[in-house]
């Protein structure tokens, strides 16, 4: 009997300690390489979950809270590359694969694996990203760079300023994510 | 078991299942943004550019962006080869558009077709939005002035300054259904402070009506006509119509379209056009817009 108390308690113990951290004022920046301008979008609007028990983590990006320094980029990447009214959000929802190795409840830096799936525009991919998750007073952030083949994601450049715009952008992620209470 | 460890055991199962209730529905990130109320959202890009083709469109500047118009007019295509379908001959209008605020764009330009300098002012009263509280049109107001730079000479009156301005106002009341397709109607007064002939009426009133149809997302066909409903004067006045195309390239929007009218503001389109579509006197026709940035875009309103 008291062995059965034992392990009940110990599994509700369990559960409450499964904590989620989010935030909905995630920074991504968008930036793409051109020889004529500068071309980067910043959204400060990006929310993000994690779990830390399971290693789940989430992303959900409005596509139309990116900022252009030029209005007509921020038109262009709505309009024509994104459709944001077609596909308003990017999503992604994965796993840290080495969560395990981390510890939440102390301060610390982590190089963190992450794999999962990816919406943009409309196409899911299975993607693995590389970043760091660095833990500071009781706060998670997350820093990741990547780069994305816009092809991949069915974004079409149009032929006139092809030799402009690259066919790769980086992608850059900083958020911090609080306790969920 | 006595009655105590039972009744303890019951409080803790049911905790724990309230425990992972609790959990279940904050998992998804979705639900938990979920919460937020439905935001209101400015319904964008009705037109590509602030002109339909010839008359203003209910799109404005934006805020700190400088639009550079450089507008062509050539001569009559039925010109034939020799006049290299009208390529020969050219008006032009060159502007600049300053969007001082997102619902106030100030413009300037220049005609050669009269030698008039116009200068209006756009404000934009209502943005048609969607999401909550939202509205089903955009509602401007646009008032302009226009002055001939003729030389004076003893016969044409122009001593008398008063004599070389003109004035227009006009609300446009215009939607977007979709993303595909833009409708606008603009009721437009205009007047003329002197008129070639006493059959002119110094009073016109026209009701323009402006198309788009976007093809893809780079080129859309446009359509733009002002129909006159007051003071024409018989078999002189025509009304303007202009179709054409939309090209999007980079920083630029560019615009060709036929019309029979050579007038490149309102005064001079809807006063002075004396051509007419039923006779083929129709013209080649050109916009180029390039816009720059003066202030950086702070606009998240997207």
């Amino acid at each position: 009997m008291k062995k059965l108390l034992f392990s009940l308690i110990l599994l509700t113990s369990l559960q409450t300690q499964a904590q989620k951290y989010f935030t909905k004022t995630g920074t991504i920046i968008f930036n793409s390489k051109s020889p004529v301008e500068k071309i980067e979008g910043v959204n400060k609007a990006t929310a993000c979950l994690l779990d830390t028990r399971t290693g789940a983590i989430d992303f959900i990006v409005q596509i139309k809270s990116f900022v252009f320094d030029k209005q007509l980029m921020q038109e262009h990447f709505n309009e024509n590359y994104l459709e944001s009214d077609k596909f308003p959000k990017a999503n992604f929802k994965g796993v840290i694969t080495n969560h395990t190795a981390i510890n939440f409840t102390k301060d610390g830096e982590y190089n963190a694996e992450v794999v999962g799936k990816m919406t943009l525009h409309g196409v899911t991919k299975d993607v693995k990203f590389t970043g760091k998750i660095s833990i500071k007073s009781g706060k998670v952030t997350i820093t990741s760079t990547q780069m994305l083949l816009l092809e991949d994601y069915k974004i079409s450049i149009p032929n006139a300023v092809k030799d402009k715009v690259s066919k790769d952008v980086k992608i850059s992620v900083n958020t911090t994510l609080e306790l969920m209470k | 078991m006595n009655k105590l460890t039972k009744a303890f055991l019951i409080v803790i199962v049911s905790l724990s299942t309230l425990n992972t209730f609790a959990q279940d529905n904050k998992d998804d990130l979705e639900k938990l943004l979920g919460e937020d109320q439905p935001k209101k959202e400015y319904v964008k890009n009705a037109f590509k550019s602030n002109r339909v083709i010839q008359g203003h469109s209910m799109e404005m500047t934006g805020k700190g962006v400088l639009d550079f118009r450089i507008l062509h007019r050539f001569g009559e295509i039925k010109g034939g080869w020799r006049e290299m379908f009208g390529l020969d001959q050219a008006s032009m209008r060159m502007g600049f558009d300053y969007g001082v605020h997102k619902d106030l764009t100030l413009g300037i330009g220049r005609c050669t077709f009269n030698k008039e300098v116009d200068g209006y002012v756009k404000y934009r009263i209502i943005q048609q939005s969607k999401g909550a509280k939202s509205f089903p049109v955009s509602i401007l107001w646009i008032s302009g002035a226009t002055m001939q730079s003729l030389k004076t000479t003893s016969s044409n009156y122009l001593s008398d300054f008063s004599n070389r301005l003109g004035y227009y106002h006009l609300m446009i009341i215009g939607r977007k259904m979709g993303d595909k397709f833009t409708l606008q109607v603009s009721p437009t007064f205009v007047h003329r402070n002197l008129v070639a002939t006493t059959s002119d009426n110094n009073n016109m009133v026209a009701v323009g009506i402006g198309a788009r149809a976007k093809l893809t997302n780079r080129m859309a066909l446009i359509l733009d006509t002002y129909p006159i409903v007051y003071g024409a004067r018989e078999a002189y006045n025509y009304f303007p119509l202009s179709l054409g195309v939309d090209i999007e390239t980079g920083g630029h929007v560019f615009q060709l379209h036929i019309t029979n009218s050579k007038g490149m503001n309102e005064k001079a389109f809807i006063g002075e056009t004396t051509q007419n579509w039923g006779k083929g006197q129709i013209q080649i026709g050109f916009n180029l817009s390039r816009v720059f940035t003066i202030v950086k875009n702070t606009d998240t309103s997207w």
